[in-house]
């Protein structure tokens, strides 16, 4: 029989320590969502073409299903669990609801993680650019047009 | 599900009464901001395992051998599926009951009848040992020659198309009205064969607890699904619960049951733990259905005047070699345009390939594409204007069968449209208009249109003393917004504000709400809500009106209206009481009244029903490279009531969005050697990214319509597809002057 090592990883999510054992295989996705239960991160292609694993490590955007959960330790991670403090939504979460920018909702954490950074980064000065810079997050329903306008919003209010 | 919906929506509800009509935020939208909505494959039961598919990668011949040794070697694989050891079902798999039971591969024999069908599933503690162990396999294979193309195999009328439509049909003489015709077209367009890929992948958590069983997936059809999984392992439906509160998009391919889903079921059955199976995105591409390729002939007549003396539209497309759907592309033709003289025919090959199925806008996209192509090439044709040769020709009455409309504000739409758009200021000649950078610029034009269906739904309705109350039905939230726009129905019908009233959904144990599909789920499980609301209101109005102590006694049934938690009196609206104290004098905790949503079968005779609208494109056109880019749409949809404008925009937004993408991106194609598809990946088979989409509007036009149903709605879940495609066709014409063919519009067709 094929023996997998385990390897001890250690995961700092959403301000959370968590100690964890795991094949040096398995990706940051599947450890947030078959490990740990935070399956609000989705997966759609498991080959970082949709973006729908969409997640923050320092701050970044990263497709956590490209993510060697081994590769995240000792960097800090936020999920879409981790985005509202204490029941407020985020800005961007709030505005995702006030501009009905999503339908079916499997694509709309990535996006949401994706907007945030988007704005960190100064990406979201105009229509234009947000659409370019959100590029890599589908959205079969099409909401883009609403995802586009609660970018926009969020880009304001976190501004202000 | 329930539990997951009581977190309360903020603020933003409107109360103005009726909450029809009102532009609410999606009552599930806070669970989806938050990452915290379930999804079928987020359910994690103890002691769950993980099942991965192994899938054919020849598209014909059978399976000589499978590795299952090297397989069970690995670490943490629990067990091999495979033919050997399936478990038994009660029923054929390969059984056709009705036309609407599809033929399933579930390891009945080593057969590979198309590319990615199931051969095995291996099942594991973890979900890397099952991949790895389906790696090990390593399938040997008997391969025969396989069957590609619209010209692959040989051709032949199908019995039926789409839902069982007559595959010829023919009003008026066309060869007739093509000879007396002073001008005359004849054009072929090619579509591709398309798939839907849902964002969320099919996925199943299925647990048994002996003939019992417990799923999670998603589904547009809950009883449908529940009544096939029933059938197939001998156990009563009510031994099969469901539960699918969201889907992660499913576009038609969610509809029936699919066979990765019944592994799933089979598999947990056979390991006696619950099982988890997801498929991966390649493995989309096949056993889930798809729109099937097409090419479409046109030939028009039109009078010195530009009337249409005739239409004949030829549609070939492809099933599977077992099993039938048949992409009904050419019934485009019956409802949109007038002419005394109209043919539609369908012809079809089999091929090497999974059974194609409903796509968004099943033969209505396909049709509509080639059909407004052709309109544009006659009015050109003509020296017309391409919406004013669509207005010469404005159906009064549905042309092929002579039936009034039970509304029809397409003039309204073109108007509308057109107006926000500015279309006056279009050249008639192609290849005339450049913007500032040089790109060549063009502007196009395409009639939406989509039956208005209704399927059959119930709906159960409680009152409570407390003054609350509950609407159930096993509704289906795909995206469209059911959670939201069946909560405002309900809490309409039940005279109630809308937190007060606890609404269920989603799951298999509740009445049948029927389909969520062909865009008539609002109008269906509306009306099942609507009545099962007006039932219990009338038992309390009995309760009310019969009993002296009740300031609305004498009032009768039809003398008091339910507004706000209470019934008034109509004659006299200071003599009122609420429900709770009519309830709690007879003595009740609750009362309850059940409602059914169906067609009335009297207006579906006298009535052509149909949604409407006009769509309007600008493309630029790099007149050196080719490339496309959609810059402006503007469409205006006239669909009966709106019950949310703020979900109806985002559906036509959807929709309009699907059209760009059918004239310019989508495409499976197909290794003409293997017969296997060549880019079943979301990197290759191209749908739309943010950067493709332009400045979109959709103007909401009003409509009433007195005999669609009681409620006056129609549907909004497919009409944007139609329309939009050939508005952006007929854009790239008027900016190049180069007729587009063939879908989707690719750069080297341009140059030429």
């Amino acid at each position: 029989m094929t023996k997998m090592t385990k390897i001890p990883v250690h995961l700092d999510i959403n301000g959370h320590h968590h100690d964890l054992q795991l094949e040096p295989r398995v990706t940051l996705l599947d450890a947030l969502r078959d490990r740990l239960g935070l399956t609000g991160t989705k997966k759609g292609c498991d080959h970082g073409q949709c973006g729908a694993c969409t997640v923050h490590v320092d701050g970044e955007r990263v497709l956590a299903c490209l993510t060697l959960a081994a590769q995240a330790e000792g960097r800090t991670i936020t999920t879409i669990e981790g985005l509202a403090r204490e029941g407020e939504l985020h800005p961007v979460q709030a505005a995702f609801l006030k501009q009905d920018a999503f339908q079916c909702g499997y694509c709309t954490p990535g996006q949401i993680m994706s907007a945030v950074a988007c704005i960190r980064e100064g990406h979201a000065g105009s229509d234009d650019e947000i659409r370019e810079y959100m590029a890599g997050n589908l959205c079969r329903c099409g909401a883009y047009p609403h995802i586009v306008a609660a970018v926009r919003q969020a880009a304001l209010e976190v501004a202000s | 599900m329930t539990l997951e919906l009581s977190f309360n929506q903020q603020p933003g509800h409107l109360r103005q009464g009726s909450s029809i009509g009102q532009p609410l935020t999606r009552r599930d939208g806070f669970l989806k901001v938050t990452g915290a909505a379930r999804y079928a494959a987020d359910n994690h039961p103890p002691g769950t395992l993980y099942a991965v598919l192994a899938v054919a990668s020849i598209a014909r011949g059978r399976v000589a051998s499978l590795d299952v040794e090297a397989a069970k070697a690995h670490s943490g694989v629990v067990e091999v599926m495979t033919p050997r050891n399936r478990p038994a079902l009660a029923t054929d798999p390969d059984a056709k009951d009705h036309p609407f039971m599809f033929r399933l591969d579930l390891l009945q024999n080593d057969q590979v009848r198309y590319p990615n069908q199931s051969i095995a599933v291996v099942i594991a503690e973890t979900l890397e040992a099952a991949t790895e162990g389906a790696a090990l396999l390593s399938p040997r294979y008997e391969a025969l020659p396989a069957r590609v193309g619209l010209d692959g195999a040989k051709s032949f009328v199908p019995r039926g198309v789409g839902v069982g439509n007559p595959a010829v049909q023919e009003k008026g003489d066309v060869e007739a009205g093509l000879k007396s015709a002073k001008t005359r077209i004849e054009a072929s367009y090619e579509t591709p064969a398309q798939y839907h890929n849902a964002m969320e992948p099919h996925a199943i958590v299925a647990a048994w607890d002996g003939d019992r069983l417990s799923i999670d997936t998603p589904s547009q059809g809950l009883a449908m699904a529940q009544g096939r999984i029933a059938g197939l392992f001998g156990i009563p439906p009510q031994n099969v619960h469901i539960r699918s509160p969201f889907l992660g998009g499913g576009f038609g391919s969610k509809g029936m049951i699919s066979g990765p889903q019944v592994l799933g079921i089979l598999a947990a059955r056979l390991v006696g733990r619950p099982v988890k199976l997801v498929l991966r995105r390649e493995q989309m591409f096949g056993p889930v259905g798809h729109r099937a390729p097409t090419r479409q002939t046109l030939r028009m007549g039109m009078d010195g005047e530009g009337r249409l003396t005739a239409i004949d539209h030829r549609a070939k497309t492809a099933s599977s070699t077992f099993d039938d759907f048949f992409e009904p592309a050419a019934d485009a033709s019956h409802t949109l345009y007038a002419s005394p003289a109209i043919a539609t025919s369908h012809e079809a090959v089999r091929l090497d390939t999974g059974t194609p199925l409903f796509m968004r806008a099943p033969g209505e996209a396909t049709g509509s594409i080639a059909l407004e192509s052709a309109i544009d090439e006659a009015a050109h044709a003509c020296g017309m204007d391409p919406l004013e040769f669509r207005l010469k020709n404005y159906a009064e009455v549905e042309p092929m069968t002579g039936k009034p409309f039970s509304s029809k504000a397409l003039r309204e739409c073109y108007s509308q449209a057109a107006k926000a758009f500015g279309w006056a200021s279009r050249p008639l000649q192609p290849r005339l208009m450049r913007d500032a950078d040089g790109f060549l610029t063009g502007w196009g034009l395409g009639t939406a249109t989509f039956p208005a269906l209704m399927f059959q739904a119930e709906a159960r309705a409680v009152l409570r003393a407390d003054g609350s109350g509950l609407m159930e039905t096993g509704a289906q939230d795909m995206g469209q917004g059911a959670w939201t726009a069946f909560a405002q129905i309900a809490a309409d019908g039940l005279g109630l504000d809308i937190d007060q009233v606890d609404f269920r959904a989603g799951s298999s144990d509740l009445p049948n709400a029927g389909i969520a599909g062909g865009s008539g789920h609002t109008a269906t499980a509306g009306m099942a809500i609507h009545n099962a609301g007006a039932a219990v209101i009338a038992r309390l109005a009995d309760l009310a009106t019969g009993n002296e102590a009740s300031p609305l006694f004498g009032a009768g049934n039809e003398g008091v209206v339910a507004r706000g938690g209470r019934l008034y009196r109509r004659d006299d609206e200071n003599r009122s009481e609420s429900y709770g104290e009519i309830l709690t004098r007879a003595g009740l905790i609750e009362i309850e009244g059940h409602g059914t949503g169906a067609p009335d079968p009297a207006f579906q005779e006298a009535y052509a029903k149909h949604a409407h609208g006009a769509v309007f494109a600008e493309v630029k056109v790099d007149p050196d490279f080719g490339q496309i880019r959609v810059t402006r749409l503007v469409g205006a949809f006239a669909a009966g009531r709106v019950i949310n404008p703020r979900l109806v925009r985002s559906q036509y937004y959807g929709g309009m969005i699907w059209g760009v993408s059918f004239a310019l991106h989508e495409e499976a194609i197909t290794d003409r050697r293997s017969g296997r598809i060549q880019n079943a990946n979301l990197a290759e088979y191209h749908v739309p990214v943010n950067a493709d989409v332009p400045s979109v509007e959709a103007i909401l036009v009003h409509e009433d319509d007195p005999y669609v149903n009681a409620l006056g709605i129609k549907g909004v879940g497919e009409i944007g597809v139609t329309g939009t495609a050939g508005a952006v066709a007929n854009a790239v014409w008027h900016a190049t002057g180069v007729r587009p063919r063939r879908f989707p519009i690719r750069i080297e067709d341009l140059l030429g």
